[in-house]
């Protein structure tokens, strides 16, 4: 395949009739592929030995590219002594409290910590909300309206403004027992008000995408409202929304990151430290590396879960 | 019609703890089920125009007619699963359609099944027939487990207890459901065109297992598009057209000397498809 000749074909389907399809941009696909792109999200899409050499050696020249163009850069060697020096890489990652700074190795448990209690409180506190704002009785209508704005708002106010008003204001108010807590907690606290938002969303997408025939056989057979949520409605929404729940814990896992705005020494945190101590930014490649190994699993996790759903679904469809 | 059926004669209006008991003195014999004035509109769609309906007990009654005709939305509100505009349900002589009346227990008395199957894809055919009697009556796991495989036995699905819904046959599945209904030991049940979404060869293994339920003496009401099996199975056929019941009669006086012109012209429709 050849995208550079542009095929006749190809016009009227774009909408530009008078551009070239070829011009349009990098997006543009030769029509003949369209049988192999179909076929699903994988990476390596199959179409056999050819397929297989031809995306190899794509790679290779893509990534070539992007080397010598690093390598070759005016500052290059700079970057490299700033960004990716062995020696403060290693010392950033063990840390040295004698020389006045952290380990991001250690600092990065605190991220995995504040990652896990942030998840199960929102998973938590999504769930009440999306529950209240599908109810229907009369009695809870100033509960749906108080949920719609804390969803509205908290999807609106950025996370780091969110994270500034209660790790600086909550402590300001000098309330016993409250106003007394670390940076993580305010934080965690802060990444649980933010995210719920989101994740109640998603819950209510999943409650939606059960099929409404679901209620009326479980109602049918005598079991309540609550019942029918708990045994037959809500697993089957949880099923449906795993991805996109995970995608937003993904996310969630590198916003831990900004806790350290409120002095939390988590691993962008000693970063930072290392960082302005010994004036090189090798620490944060190591915590952007720690990150990575943190959040490329659960990425990967997810797309095989989307997978294993779309082959289900093709199966189901096709009896 | 009676539009202000509010207040029923029968005086039980209070919660129906006794309902069932009561339900069971009284199944022996008499009326099972009693419609009168019954309206039903979706928005300005009026499905149900005053629907008159007696079932007496063991009784079957097939509700034919056109799609849209609304032998589906008469099922769904005699399970209470939509709320009626006008008129008024009895079960043995007690109004379901009063206010107070605790609907999860009427729904135990009233199963129905539906064209769609609608069971529950998460869940093994096991734990499909076990949820509501566990759920909703409390048996214990053990002893609704017991009784959910003697059924499965009794309708040949035993050896599927374990399988999930999508990897049954669309006969089974209905099975299936309409053994999940009988899990809770309901005194009546609805069918709702329950073989209409089935391949043809699977219609008769669906067909047998109702007639069984006929012959133990179930008092039933079958909506249906099978005429030759409404014309075996039951002792009324009731024919819809636009809400309204145009015919009800014995079947073999419905089928072969329809008295009202509308029926005649459905069931002209339906011997020039070939379905009868």
């Amino acid at each position: 395949m050849d995208g550079s000749e542009p095929d006749p074909r190809a016009g009227p389907f774009t909408g530009f009739p008078d551009a070239s399809p070829a011009t349009i941009g990098g997006a543009w696909q030769p029509p003949g592929s369209f049988g192999a792109a179909g076929r699903g999200p994988r990476l390596l899409s199959g179409g056999g030995r050819r397929a297989t050499a031809v995306s190899t050696v794509s790679t290779l020249v893509v990534l070539g590219v992007l080397v010598a163009i690093f390598l070759l850069a005016p500052g290059s060697k700079q970057v490299r002594h700033v960004f990716f020096n062995p020696t403060d890489m290693w010392q950033s990652l063990i840390g040295n409290p004698k020389k006045g700074y952290y380990s991001v190795g250690e600092a990065i448990w605190l991220n995995i910590r504040m990652f896990l209690a942030a998840e199960v409180l929102i998973l938590g506190l999504a769930l009440f909300i999306a529950l209240i704002r599908q109810s229907v009785s009369p009695v809870l209508f100033p509960f749906r309206v108080l949920s719609l704005i804390y969803v509205d708002f908290f999807r609106g106010v950025p996370l780091l403004l969110v994270l500034l008003a209660i790790g600086f204001g909550v402590p300001a108010l000098r309330l016993p027992g409250v106003s007394t807590q670390s940076a993580a907690i305010y934080g965690v606290a802060a990444l649980v008000l933010s995210y719920s938002a989101y994740v109640s969303e998603v819950y209510r997408a999943g409650l939606n995408s059960v099929h409404r025939s679901q209620t009326a056989a479980a109602r049918s057979l005598g079991l309540s409202q609550s019942t029918t949520l708990r045994y037959v409605i809500l697993p089957q929404a949880v099923r449906n929304i795993i991805p996109p729940l995970l995608n937003d814990f993904i996310s969630l896992q590198k916003d831990t990151a900004l806790v350290s705005t409120l002095g939390a020494i988590e691993a962008n945190g000693a970063a930072q430290i290392y960082s302005s101590t010994v004036f090189n930014y090798s620490s944060y490649t190591v915590a952007a590396i720690l990150f990575l190994i943190l959040t490329i699993p659960l990425a990967r996790f997810t797309d095989r879960l989307i997978d294993r759903d779309r082959r289900r679904r093709l199966a189901g469809a096709s009896t | 019609m009676t539009g202000e059926a509010g207040t029923g004669e029968a005086g039980t209006g209070e919660a129906g703890t006794g309902e069932a008991g009561t339900g069971e003195a009284a199944a022996a014999s008499g009326t099972a089920i009693e419609i009168a004035g019954l309206r039903k509109a979706f928005g300005a769609n009026e499905v149900l125009r005053g629907i008159d309906l007696e079932v007496s007990t063991h009784e079957v009654i097939c509700l034919i007619g056109a799609s849209g005709s609304g032998k589906s939305t008469l099922l769904r509100c005699l399970n209470l699963l939509e709320p009626i505009n006008a008129g008024r349900i009895s079960l043995w002589g007690q109004e379901i359609t009063a206010a107070g009346i605790d609907q999860n227990l009427v729904r135990r008395s009233i199963g129905i099944v539906f064209q769609s199957y609608n069971l529950f894809p998460h869940m093994s055919v096991l734990q499909n027939v076990t949820l509501a009697p566990r759920k909703a009556l409390g048996t214990p796991r053990p002893a609704a487990e017991e009784e959910a495989r003697e059924l499965l036995s009794r309708f040949g699905l035993l050896d599927k207890e374990a399988e999930f819904p999508d990897r049954l046959s669309g006969g089974q599945q209905q099975r299936v459901a309409i053994v999940r209904a009988l899990a809770m030991r309901p005194q009546i049940m609805l069918l709702d065109e329950v073989t209409s979404a089935l391949d043809p060869e699977l219609v008769a293994e669906v067909l047998d297992v109702i007639r069984e339920l006929a012959a133990g003496g179930m008092t039933m009401l079958i909506a249906t598009h099978e005429m030759g099996f409404a014309r075996d199975i039951a002792r009324r056929v009731c024919f819809l057209e636009e809400g309204r019941i145009i015919e009800d009669a014995p079947p073999a006086e419905l089928f072969t000397d329809p008295k009202d012109e509308r029926t005649r012209r459905f069931l002209r429709r339906i011997i020039a498809a070939g379905r009868l």
